[in-house]
Order: C-alpha cells, then structure tokens, then sequence
C-alpha cells in the first residue's frame, strides 16, 4: 500500500503539486489523469523518488520514504517496477538480458536460476520467439511486454507505469492494459499507473486520482466516473461527440 | 560527477563484463584506424624530412631521427588523441546521450543503481590501457617511416636505424606516456560528461557529439602544452 499525505511539490517557486493525499492500495490498479501539465509526471516521479517532496509523505506499507537511509531507499527500490512510456530497454541487451538485469544487478542467483526466471515471466507476458532479439528488432507492444517482464521479474511490491499505451495501436493498448491488470491481480502489487487514454480509464480504473493544477480535484472508479456531474471530469473524459454520446447511451446524461 | 562516479558501486561479476566490453569497443576497436593512419603518418613525415634536409653536409641519420622525435613527442600522443576525441568520444556521447534521451539513465535510476558507476566508470578504467594504443602508434608510425624511407630510395635502412638510436632520451618516452594517461582520462571524462547531462531528443544527442568532440580537442591541445612546459622546460 502507498499512503501519500498532503504531498507538495514546486519548481523554481511554482507550486506543481498542492497537497494531494491519496492511497494506493494492492491488487487494485490505481491511475492518474489529468490533463498535460496538471501534475501527473511529477507525482509520479515523486513516488518514485526521483523528485524529492518539499512537504508531506509518502508511505510505502508504513515507511516514510523520505525518511529512509541511502541503503533503505536502495532496497526499497529494488521492490518497484517502472514501465516508462518509451518502454526504456537497453539497447545494447536482448531481450532475455534486458528482463534478467535486474535479477543479475540486486540478487545472487544463479545464471540458471536468472534463466529459469527470466524465461518464467517471458511465459507470463505472452512473448514468443523473442529470447535473443534485440529491442530494436521487436514491435512497440513487445517492447511494452518486454517492459512489464523486466518491472516484475523481481517480484515488486509496487508497479509504476508511466502511459504505457503511448505509441500503441488500440487492439494493442487494451492487451497491455489487461496484462497490467491482470499482474496486478495476480501478484497483489500496488499498481500505479499515469495515463490519458480513455479506454484504459473506462477499462482497468479501478481506483482513479484525476489531477487539475496540481490539486487532487477527484477520485473514484470506472463506474463513478460514468455517473459523476463533476465538470472537470466530464469535460477532460468526455472530450469528444463520440465519448459524449456514449456516456449519454449508459447514463442517460 | 567525478566523485558521484566511485559511488554506490554495481557488482563486480556485472563491472568485469563491462570493463571488457569498453576495452573491446574504445581500445581493441580503435586499433586498426590508429595502426593505418601511424604507418602513413610516419611515412609521409619521413618523405617530408628527406625532402628538406637535402643539404649534402646534413647526415641522412637525421631523417631516421626526426622521424622518431616527430612520432614519440608529437604525433602519437597528440594527433592520434585528437583523432580518437572523434572516434572514442562521439562513440561515448553519442551511447550515452541516446541512454538519457530514451529514459534508460532514468531506469537505472528507478532500479537503484549509481548510472555515472554503470556508464562511465568502465569507460574510465578501459582508458588505462590506453597508452597501449599509443605505444602501437609509436612503433608503426616509425615503421611507416622506415618502409617508406628505404624502399623510396632516401637512406639506406642502416642509416634510418641509426638515426633512430642517435642521441636517444629514455625521458621522451616516460613524457609521451604521462601525456598519453592525462588525455585517456580526458578522452573517457568529457564525451562522457556531454553525454549524460545533455538535453532534448534525436538532434542534440548530434550537437552533443559535436561540441563533445570540440572540447575534448580543446583540453587535450592545452594540457599537451601545459604538460610539455611543465616536464620538458
């Protein structure tokens, strides 16, 4: 569970985040929206500690990130997964390298034991016939796959998705939004996840922050956000005639 | 980012394959350029000196011996530097800037691991064995000079030999070498530092390159020339 309590966060003396307190809780995929430059990306980097908060806290099952030693914060990492919006793998890797890193960089498992493991979550996420391809050799949804083997081949207790659907056809973006939530059930991870596609919020939220401003100026599920009259809400998810009419055939609205 | 490079060390199973594959990339990969380039060099450089030193008092011994003084003081440690702030250093820059502009520093991070430590530190110590490159250089480019001094019909290959043992200084040696480490440390530092901490996309990771190129050139030519006045004044 990540706790996050009144968190603040400003650049060069503007104000991006103004005190969201929220919780992401496990086994729930819990999503970010908002618009572009609403805040989305900094709190998300925020959980991720790679900005620092100038106030408040974020809990990881109890412990204040922040507050952490180096070492603490070293092996608190070791227990997130990220999946980065470009995927992020490395070039120079296969794919089988790429998925085994982090296993060979924070475990002392055995070459065998890192293959057996790789190969394992390589089965999870569906991929065929790419063990030895480079990433430049696969398409963007193996490349997301490819991703999401590598964020939960350690186990994480707590997976951080940045749009992973950015690139994606929309057949392919609705697989990995299944597949992501599909792990997160099956895993019991806490999972965030930074999106603007409306599908994956009708879709997989079922717990949604929607940021305006940096303020946390609605949260629900995939049900509630069908029903709410918040404007904010209605006009950032139902932007087009199409949405619109949609959410007029299930709400009457 | 110096300090931050010794910090948080990766695994050394992990740093050993790295500090190979640098060596492999940024050393063994250079060598053959290097070894083309020493031998005309040196070629061209003895052809010159015979064409000028024409006057029939001037002993042909000399053309053997500033073919030597040319290549061990100037030629290999500096020039060929300056040749691989281009192939070693826009091979850096180019690696490391493509890393951040497709957020694969940023994962590093992410994951808990130092990036300046994964990235940079085996490109440093691949940089040790630089001087080896050089020594190559050195002993190619003499026989580059050797071929073409003999073969051209300038001096006889006894007279070259000799020219190259005449008034012989072991300390040229040990001042190319200790030129050769300061610009290995530069060649593996400064592509490295406009890599990492460049900005953007595609197109700058190309203007990172470049200007990566032009200030490795810089401090190279400055310490050849501070170095040369501290050791050999």
């Amino acid at each position: 569970m990540i706790e996050v309590k009144n968190l603040k966060k400003s650049f060069d003396g503007k104000e991006v985040l103004k005190g969201i307190s929220t919780t992401y809780e496990p086994g729930k995929t819990n999503l970010i929206i908002g618009q572009s430059g609403s805040g989305k990306t900094v709190m998300l980097k925020t959980l991720l500690g790679v900005h620092e908060p100038d106030s408040g806290q974020i809990l990881f099952d109890g412990k204040d990130f922040a507050a952490l030693d180096p070492n603490e914060k070293r092996n608190l990492r070791t227990e997130m997964g990220m999946v980065f919006q470009g995927s992020a793998l490395f070039d120079s890797m296969n794919v089988e390298e790429n998925i085994g890193f982090p296993l060979k960089m924070f475990t002392n498992k055995t070459n065998a034991e890192i293959k057996d493991r790789v190969q394992e979550v390589i089965d999870r996420v569906e991929l065929i016939d790419a063990n030895k391809k480079m990433p430049s050799e696969i398409s963007g949804g193996m490349q997301k796959r490819v991703a999401i083997a590598r964020a939960i081949v350690n186990n994480p207790k707590y997976l951080f998705c940045d749009e992973p659907n950015s690139g994606l056809d929309p057949k392919t973006s609705i697989v990995i939004d299944e597949l992501i939530q599909e792990i997160t059930h099956e895993y019991n991870i806490t999972t965030v996840i930074n999106t603007h596609d409306m599908n994956s919020v009708l879709q997989i939220g079922e717990h949604i922050v929607f940021l305006k401003d940096g303020k946390l100026v609605w949260e629900g599920n995939s049900s509630e956000i069908m029903q709410t009259d918040n404007e904010d809400i209605v006009d950032f998810v139902y932007s087009s005639e199409l949405l619109k009419e949609i959410r007029k055939f299930h709400t009457n609205k | 980012m110096l300090g931050e490079i010794f910090r948080r060390p990766t695994k050394w199973r992990l740093m050993k394959n790295l500090i190979f594959k640098e060596i492999d990339e940024l050393i063994i990969g250079s060598l053959g350029i290097v070894a083309f380039l020493s031998f005309f060099i040196g070629a061209v450089v003895t052809i010159q000196t015979a064409l000028n030193l024409n006057n029939p008092i001037i002993p042909k011994y000399l053309i053997g011996f500033t073919a030597r003084q040319s290549i061990i003081l100037e030629f290999s440690p500096t020039f060929i530097s300056i040749i691989m702030a281009g192939r070693m250093g826009s091979y850096i820059t180019s690696s490391i800037g493509t890393m951040r502009v497709t957020e694969q520093i940023d994962a590093l991070e992410v994951m808990g691991i130092n990036p300046l430590n994964y990235l940079v530190f085996p490109k440093l110590i691949a940089s040790i064995t630089y001087p080896f490159v050089i020594a190559l250089s050195m002993f190619i480019g003499i026989l580059g000079g050797y071929v073409a001094g003999s073969f051209g019909g300038y001096l006889a290959p006894e007279e070259f030999i000799k020219g190259l043992q005449d008034d012989f200084t072991p300390f040229h040696i040990v001042y190319a070498f200790i030129k050769t480490a300061v610009f290995g440390f530069i060649l593996a530092t400064v592509p490295s530092f406009y890599g990492y901490y460049m900005e953007g996309g595609a197109l700058e990771v190309g203007k990172a390159s470049t200007k990566s190129f032009v200030w490795t050139s810089v401090a190279i030519i400055v310490c050849n020339y501070v170095l040369t006045q501290i050791l050999l004044t």
